[in-house]
């Protein structure tokens, strides 16, 4: 069982719809296995079907033909119960892109007990797991505070605490920095990436922001309906052309060294970060 | 500009009306309206009014904050004593000038209001608003009314759409003004023409504001749903209120306090208002 990979997604179709009524297919035959404490970023321009695939993983769509295995269960079985969907659920944590949609109570540390409460825990491990979560996103000191005297980049951290408290294996970050500004959209970042190193937690981010993209493992990259990429960020932003046909760009700096060596320079491809490609150019002038 | 309306009142503390059980809360406000209306002569009044200090004073919130909550109401209690000052007549008018008649008893009368108003506002204030979170009242609210569940009403489901409904009053205020923003920039007038005219202005407001308050809805039931929400099955709530020695307590005291009341207006007739 622990060789089995987290998440593992077999021949999946979806549509919307059933019947005659059924739209154009969303996803065809998906083929992914996620292991566990991986860190994934799933790519795709607008309607490429990615934040679908988040959606079929915690059961809030099913798929027209395929099977999802989760953790050895297989969602997909019709027999499936509503106490084995709650676990999915609860293994499974999902944050959004409108952290003031994800928000029921008004006051921080209430919401952050939404979904334990939900879960039927016991209050005294309620308690301490709320306040555990705060502590994790930095948040502590915003227990008692309403959420809407908070900005976006807080409220998106009382979010990732709300689903921290159901102590989940794997979240799945559905552009969930999008609405952020760039501060806070660094915080949010550098929560996700504290869950993926020091916590274990597997983390699978659906973005568009190809920044982001780059802290991951591995980059998968989406279009209309079909895996076109995958492999580690070096692998996937080393394929410009591509890219930029499938209507997605690539982290600045691999973008300037692609340009530069359109024009006869002869720069290494696989640079994704300022650091690195500052690194490079130093080593080349001096 | 309208969106620094404060909302959830609530003031977080450690005084003892804060500790009570919601559920005490609730009814203890309901039982001190019905209390500040029995009050009927001076002594009465007076004991309510020194009721009211001791409660602001029990719940530990500064009375700045408590006059403060009173101030937006201040035109309706001033409305609300000049009417009785003038309507109420009597028989010999203390002050009779053109039209206007003024009695004593329309200055006592006048008085009485203000007094009523005040103490109700103030004393349901810190019992309840002030030092109740808006979670704990609805929880207060849902048990208070769980008996109803047996007749098959859905108890949970109100309480649960009273919070999200508070939760929410903030961020459609945000957007309201967003969307009005958008309208003007494209050249919506609010602010002139006939009233009819205004009040067909609002519906490039209402419709944007109505489409986004059904996609909030859409969007927060995924949430909610992936918070592993089921209705309210099998929850559990990380601060339960029990009814402790406290509660039996301060229900004694309110009953004490009524009975004051009522035995000052009975047993000291003299000073009627």
């Amino acid at each position: 069982m622990n060789n089995d990979p987290f998440i593992k997604i077999e021949n999946l179709n979806f549509a919307y719809g059933s019947g005659d009524e059924m739209s154009r297919p969303i996803l065809k035959n998906i083929n992914l296995t996620v292991e566990k404490g991986s860190f994934v970023a799933v790519l795709g321009h607008n309607g490429s079907g990615k934040s679908t695939l988040a959606k079929l993983l915690n059961m809030i769509e099913s798929p027209v033909s395929g099977k999802i295995t989760i953790a050895g269960m297989d969602i997909t079985d019709p027999e499936m119960t509503e106490e084995m969907m709650i676990e999915i659920r609860r293994k499974i944590g999902m944050v959004f892109q409108d952290p003031d949609d994800q928000l029921v109570a008004t006051i921080v540390e209430e919401d952050v007990a939404f979904g334990p409460e939900n879960l039927g825990i016991e209050p005294k491990e309620i308690r301490r797991r709320v306040d555990e979560a705060l502590k994790t996103v930095g948040m502590e000191q915003y227990a008692t505070h309403a959420p809407h005297q908070l900005s976006g980049g807080q409220k998106q951290r009382i979010a990732i605490a709300g689903i921290i408290a159901m102590m989940p294996e794997c979240i799945i970050f559905d552009e969930s920095t999008a609405m952020l500004d760039p501060t806070g959209r660094k915080d949010v970042m550098d929560t996700i990436l504290r869950l993926n190193k020091e916590h274990g937690i597997t983390v699978m981010t659906i973005t568009h922001n190809m920044e982001e993209a780059v802290y991951a493992d591995r980059v998968i990259v989406i279009n209309e309906g079909e895996i076109v990429l995958d492999g580690t960020p070096k692998e996937v932003f080393g394929n410009v052309e591509k890219l930029h046909s499938f209507g997605l760009d690539v982290p600045q700096v691999t973008e300037l060294f692609y340009e530069l060596n359109l024009s006869k320079c002869r720069l290494p491809s696989d640079v994704l970060t300022e650091k690195e490609g500052a690194d490079v150019i130093a080593r080349m002038v001096l | 500009m309208i969106t620094d309306i404060t909302l959830g009142q609530f003031f977080p503390g450690q005084s003892v009306i804060h500790r009570l059980d919601p559920r005490t809360k609730i009814l203890g406000a309901i039982f001190y309206i019905v209390i500040v209306f029995l009050a009927k002569n001076v002594f009465s009044f007076l004991l309510l009014v020194a009721f009211t200090l001791f409660l602001v004073l029990l719940s530990r919130i500064s009375p700045k904050v408590v006059l403060k909550g009173l101030k937006p109401l201040i035109i309706i209690i001033v409305f609300t004593a000049i009417l009785n000052l003038f309507g109420k007549k009597g028989e010999t008018p203390l002050i009779s000038f053109w039209i206007i008649n003024i009695y004593p008893e329309g200055i006592r009368y006048a008085i009485m209001i203000i007094i009523r108003v005040v103490c109700m506002l103030a004393g349901t204030s810190v019992i309840l608003s002030y030092t109740t979170s808006p979670t704990a009242i609805t929880e207060g609210i849902e048990r208070l009314l769980s008996p109803l569940a047996v007749l098959h009403l859905p108890v949970h489901d109100f309480a649960m759409m009273m919070t999200i409904a508070l939760r929410f009053i903030p961020t459609l205020i945000d957007e309201t003004d967003k969307i009005m923003k958008a309208q003007t920039a494209r050249g919506v007038d609010f602010s002139s023409g006939s009233l009819i005219r205004r009040a067909k202005a609002l519906i490039p407001i209402l419709i944007p504001l109505l489409f986004s308050a059904f996609r909030h809805a859409k969007d927060l039931s995924i949430a909610m749903e992936c918070r592993c929400y089921r209705a309210g099955k099998g929850m559990t709530h990380m601060t339960t209120h029990r009814f402790g020695l406290r509660d039996y307590l301060s229900a004694l005291v309110m009953c004490a306090f009524c009975a004051a009341v009522v035995l000052l207006n009975k047993y000291a007739p003299g000073f009627s208002l």
